[in-house]
């Protein structure tokens, strides 16, 4: 599905991310951890097109899509969610949905006067299937700033659904929920791994990685560390070097 | 009576002028263009009427196109630069319009005199209005027929799909493009429809003033176009409307009795305004 090869990024003199080698099947769950500031939400960056590489190409579905615009990768199937949320906070929950229905079926299926300005029954019935898988149906006419801080990251999990994507990328998704909202996204990931989501899930939060991923990848100071299935990566003294310093 | 309708009649084009700037500023683009535009359509409009012998609903439609045009084409450029530097740049295309017109000189000779635009003395004799009879109350109601018309269509537009994108870019360009929304078609066109209604704004103040020079466009009426918009606030078109009415009528004539005080206060009254609706005049108060 995903495939990252040599992916370099500098920002003058930092090198963000080193020369990184990933692959992220079909259907798969892959874990990207590290410490803060070790490249992992560049990574997320340069995959969805907000900057270019330096140096390296990004793979998606067997085309290097380094030409596309954000906008178009995220039509070709890659969506995400941001690190410090940021949604539509003057808009509605409803209208946050609404406009991120840019899957190219939902283009192709509205003319440009429907596309553009009316609703039509078939997005309505989705979003209404999005406010039900995220619990927000009952305040689908809030505007997204009022919401709750757990209630805001649900929505922006549904807003990328909302374009159908093949692929999504979560950056921290967890961060700064509790252990009882943890468990809700916990289940939330693994109910779209059944429907055939690929997923890289960038997270600091172990607990929710651990649990859900098929494979992890370590960065640490923009350079891939280790790569392996989760009970592996635990009982790595390199990782563990990252994250609790002193001698490798 | 006709003081009123001469009233109306400005508050019904400087509420165009103030449209056009809504629809970009949804975008999150302050532009300092529209008067620009509002000049290009005044001229195309007032030189068809006068020079070609048209009539002045198909004039006002070129006046339209050719603002329309104009904004498409300033839109591009416009995509690179952003804030400040959007203001400075769109600042610089209204001021060179404006100086192109200072220099414009294109009279013929009809009926004996001539007529059509002379540069600094500027553009006499639209008198599309007087020649064919219409009264200061058929003026106002032809021009507040465009203004209902365009008022009704961008509060259409901001219930569609296509408002919620424009507001989406306006807010966070970064979340938009991530959720696949092409941010060059979203700006350019809010641009163009801005640069239309401008257009044809600009047409309707060259006829019903008669006379139009290229101070008529100068930076001050391009400040008033997107003033109106932020103070009126941006959560729906009766707020540009409100803020026009507010500045025309009741800053403008309401404290010409106070003779100089008029423009001290006109400014304190702004300042006070913004105060105490910081989100414009009709806008929703967003709980912290």
């Amino acid at each position: 599905m995903l495939d990252l090869k040599g992916l370099s990024r500098s920002f003058g003199g930092v090198r963000a991310v080193v020369s990184l080698d990933l692959t992220v099947g079909d259907g798969e769950i892959v874990g990207l951890i590290g410490p803060n500031g070790s490249g992992k939400s560049t990574t997320v960056n340069l995959i969805t097109g907000l900057f270019p590489p330096s140096a390296g190409v990004v793979y998606f579905r067997g085309e290097d899509i380094g030409g596309l615009p954000t906008h178009k990768r995220l039509q070709a199937g890659i969506a995400r969610t941001f690190q410090n949320i940021r949604l539509f906070g003057q808009l509605s929950v409803w209208q946050n949905l609404w406009v991120a229905q840019n899957s190219p079926e939902e283009r192709a299926g509205r003319g440009f006067l429907t596309r553009w300005l009316g609703g039509q029954s078939a997005a309505r019935a989705e979003i209404e299937q999005l406010l039900e898988f995220s619990g927000l149906h009952l305040k689908q006419n809030e505007l997204a700033g009022n919401l709750a801080f757990g209630e805001q990251r649900r929505l922006e999990l549904a807003r990328a659904l909302a374009a159908k994507p093949k692929l999504l990328l979560l950056d921290e998704p967890a961060a700064g929920m509790n252990s009882e909202e943890i468990g809700q996204l916990r289940g939330k990931i693994l109910s779209l791994r059944e429907r055939g989501m690929t997923i890289l899930l960038i997270e600091h939060v172990m607990e929710l990685v651990m649990g859900v991923a098929d494979r992890i990848a370590v960065l640490n100071f923009g350079q891939k560390i280790a790569e392996g299935p989760p009970a592996e990566i635990q009982a790595d003294p390199l990782v563990r070097t990252a994250y609790l310093g002193g001698e490798a | 009576m006709d003081f009123y309708y001469g009233m109306a009649q400005i508050v019904g084009v400087h509420t165009l002028l103030g449209l056009s700037a809504y629809i970009v500023l949804l975008t999150g683009q302050v532009s300092l263009a529209q008067a620009g535009f509002f000049a290009i359509g005044a001229y195309a409009a007032a030189m068809l009427t006068v020079l070609a012998g048209w009539h002045l609903v198909p004039a006002l439609g070129v006046g339209a196109l050719a603002g329309a045009a104009t904004a498409c084409a300033v839109g591009f450029p416009a995509l690179r630069v952003k804030g400040l530097m959007l203001v400075i740049a769109t600042l610089a295309f209204g001021e060179g319009v404006r100086l192109f017109f200072f220099n414009f000189d294109y009279q013929i000779a009809k009926g004996g005199i001539k007529v059509g635009p002379l540069g600094g003395e500027g553009f006499r004799q639209i008198r599309f209005f007087p020649e064919n009879g219409w009264t200061t109350a058929d003026v106002m109601l032809f021009i507040w027929v465009f203004v209902v018309t365009v008022m009704l269509i961008l509060w259409w537009f901001d219930r569609s799909r296509y408002g919620a994108v424009l507001r989406a870019v306006g807010e966070d360009e970064v979340a938009a493009q991530s959720v696949g929304i092409n941010l060059t078609v979203v700006k350019v066109s809010a641009m163009t429809v801005g640069g239309a209604i401008a257009g044809v704004g600009g047409g309707l103040y060259a006829h019903y003033t008669t006379h139009i020079e290229h101070s008529s466009f100068n930076v001050l009426v391009a400040t008033f176009a997107i003033a109106y918009p932020i103070v009126g606030g941006l959560s729906s078109v009766l707020g540009t409307l409100l803020a026009v009415i507010f500045v025309q009528v009741f800053l403008i004539e309401g404290l010409r009795d106070l003779g100089d005080w008029r423009n001290l206060l006109f400014g304190a009254l702004i300042v006070l305004a913004m105060n105490l609706r910081p989100s414009g005049l009709l806008g929703k108060a967003r709980r912290a």
